[in-house]
């Protein structure tokens, strides 16, 4: 709150004063500025002739996408069950090399917090930056095309993504328990099984399983890059113009998204 | 008075804690099944192992493709996909808040007749059920390769994810000081800026905040089907071999992601 003193009037009561008034003003207005500049910087490299067109195409698009081609479901149910399993395995080898880590990342459970810890969180880091997709880019080059190239592009992802919430978890558990059994003289082990690990576990169940719903959604996409999956059909279908197949794999997507969100939020609910 | 008797059944008895899932019959299905599962999903996959052994040749061309990393060789390519995600981030980031702010106010089930929150709700839930590259698809269809079409997809999914965090927060503000503001006479636009605004203004920042930090890790993927970015460059070396100019950018990923990661943490506890 800034007051400005006028004489021979009461006092003024701003919210600022005129300086940090003008510092907001600037801020806004660099904000805006570097905004526009970067989007200067799109439209230089847009054709806009085919964006003005885009509603004819759009439209166009609509057209040949309708109606799906229901027959071609047929062909869908393996690509969709690889694409499950691409999720579910994945997922399960994440949480098999995740929790330990965690647990060697965590400040209260690691071995050593001078030269474990720095290792578990970098692994943890650089598991989290790079996207599945490229993940799965480097592994089809590598393993060539297939599921298994998709199975360890998801556990590579989500091994940061679970090793990360479940240290922190790990973290901000309730020191009472752990000394409550120390104090029974309980060893390193049993500390762990008996005061750390119940504490962790429903948050542990909570991330594995919200992990899985995002990892439903991310297999869709694996096979756009070979991975495996009902995305190498989608590869197809695009690639050969085939509108109306794409249109059915879509709404079979949206169908498996809609299912595991369900899933995940009961599963979620009857936890938390 | 009894005296107190040696129970050999209950000596016998040993502790145990209770189980995650209170049912037994349910336990045991849910663990039958999982099994049951596990089968039949690793038995329906099919693994070329002799091309996986081959690959064998090309994951140490890859890792030695990081010792050291090229940066010089394709310079002028990787600031160009540099450039493009940094402006497509900033741009999608921008126009996706703006827009998510009218729907976020139309989401709140406290705030927005029933027609109105059901329509906001059907777009938030189309913007977040289907994965960014497949949304990319579709804009790179509409209105051709380059940024403009990942601007758009990042924007768009923008919009969903803000559009629905923020409902819930606005649903959940305090009802006295929206109630107090009202009393005073204040208009719809007066009473949103002064009760519902301040109220959720720290979250609503924290996650601009961490929606700029995804974009931009999303937008280093969405090249990969045409939409410009860093991904395009990333593709285009692997595509060509260049393992060298691949580690360099996976490296400069990575390093961008843990700025931004660090920065956005800083603004989120610097507000909240």
């Amino acid at each position: 709150m800034a007051v400005i003193n006028r004489p021979g009037q009461p006092p003024l009561w701003k919210r600022r004063s005129t300086v940090q008034d003008l510092l907001v003003w600037l801020g806004w207005l660099a904000a805006v500025a570097l905004t526009v500049a970067c989007f200067q910087f799109i439209s230089e490299r847009t054709i806009w002739a085919f964006v003005w067109d885009a509603p004819r195409q759009g439209a166009d698009l609509v057209g040949r996408m309708f109606p799906p081609a229901w027959g071609y479901a047929d062909q869908l149910w393996k690509p969709l069950w690889d694409t499950i399993n691409i999720a579910t395995l994945g997922t399960a080898l994440a949480v098999l090399l995740g929790v330990p880590l965690a647990f060697l990342a965590a400040h209260n459970t690691t071995p050593s917090v001078v030269f474990v810890r720095p290792l578990a969180l970098f692994i943890i880091v650089a598991s989290r930056s790079i996207n599945s997709l490229i993940w799965a880019l480097i592994l089809v080059i590598i393993l060539g095309p297939g599921v298994l190239a998709g199975i360890l592009a998801i556990a590579l992802r989500s091994l940061g993504f679970i090793g990360k919430l479940l240290y922190e978890a790990i973290e901000e558990i309730d020191r009472t328990q752990v000394e409550a059994l120390e104090s029974t003289g309980a060893n390193p082990a049993q500390v762990l099984s008996w005061a750390i690990v119940p504490q962790v576990m429903p948050a542990f169940a909570g991330i594995t399983v919200f992990r899985w719903d995002i990892n439903i959604r991310e297999a869709t996409v694996l096979g756009l890059v070979g991975a495996g999956g009902i995305g190498m059909q989608l590869e197809a279908s695009i690639n050969t113009l085939a509108w109306p197949q794409v249109t059915t794999i879509f709404l079979l997507i949206l169908a498996t998204v809609a299912v595991s969100e369900w899933l995940s939020a009961r599963v979620r609910h009857a936890i938390i | 008075m009894s005296a107190t008797t040696f129970d050999a059944a209950a000596a016998a008895r040993r502790w145990r804690p209770p189980p995650l899932i209170a049912s037994p019959l349910l336990r045991y299905a849910v663990y039958l099944g999982a099994l049951a599962y596990a089968l039949l999903a690793l038995g329906s996959i099919e693994v070329n192992w002799t091309r996986a052994a081959e690959g064998l040749d090309r994951a140490a061309a890859f890792l030695s493709g990081f010792f050291p990393p090229d940066f010089v060789t394709k310079w002028e390519d990787i600031q160009e996909g540099l450039l493009e995600s940094v402006t497509m981030t900033i741009v999608s980031t921008a126009a996706g808040i703006l827009l998510s702010l009218p729907i976020a106010l139309g989401a709140a089930r406290n705030l927005a007749p029933l027609p109105v929150y059901l329509f906001c709700r059907a777009i938030i839930a189309i913007s977040r059920t289907f994965q960014e590259v497949i949304i990319a698809i579709i804009f790179v269809a509409m209105v051709g390769f380059g940024p403009l079409a990942g601007m758009l997809t990042l924007a768009f999914a923008t919009l969903g994810f803000m559009a629905k965090l923020l409902a819930e927060d606005i649903e959940d503000i305090e009802r006295a000081q929206a109630e107090a503001v009202r009393a005073t006479g204040a208009g719809w636009f007066s009473w949103i800026a002064w009760s519902v605004l301040p109220q959720v203004k720290p979250r609503l920042i924290g996650l601009s905040a961490y929606r700029l930090d995804i974009n931009f890790r999303e937008s280093a993927v969405l090249g990969l089907v045409g939409a410009g970015g860093i991904g395009d460059t990333l593709n285009t070396a692997f595509d060509r071999y260049e393992f060298g100019t691949a580690a360099a950018v996976l490296l400069i990923i990575i390093a961008i992601v843990l700025a931004c990661e660090y920065a956005s943490g800083m603004i989120r506890r610097w507000v909240q």
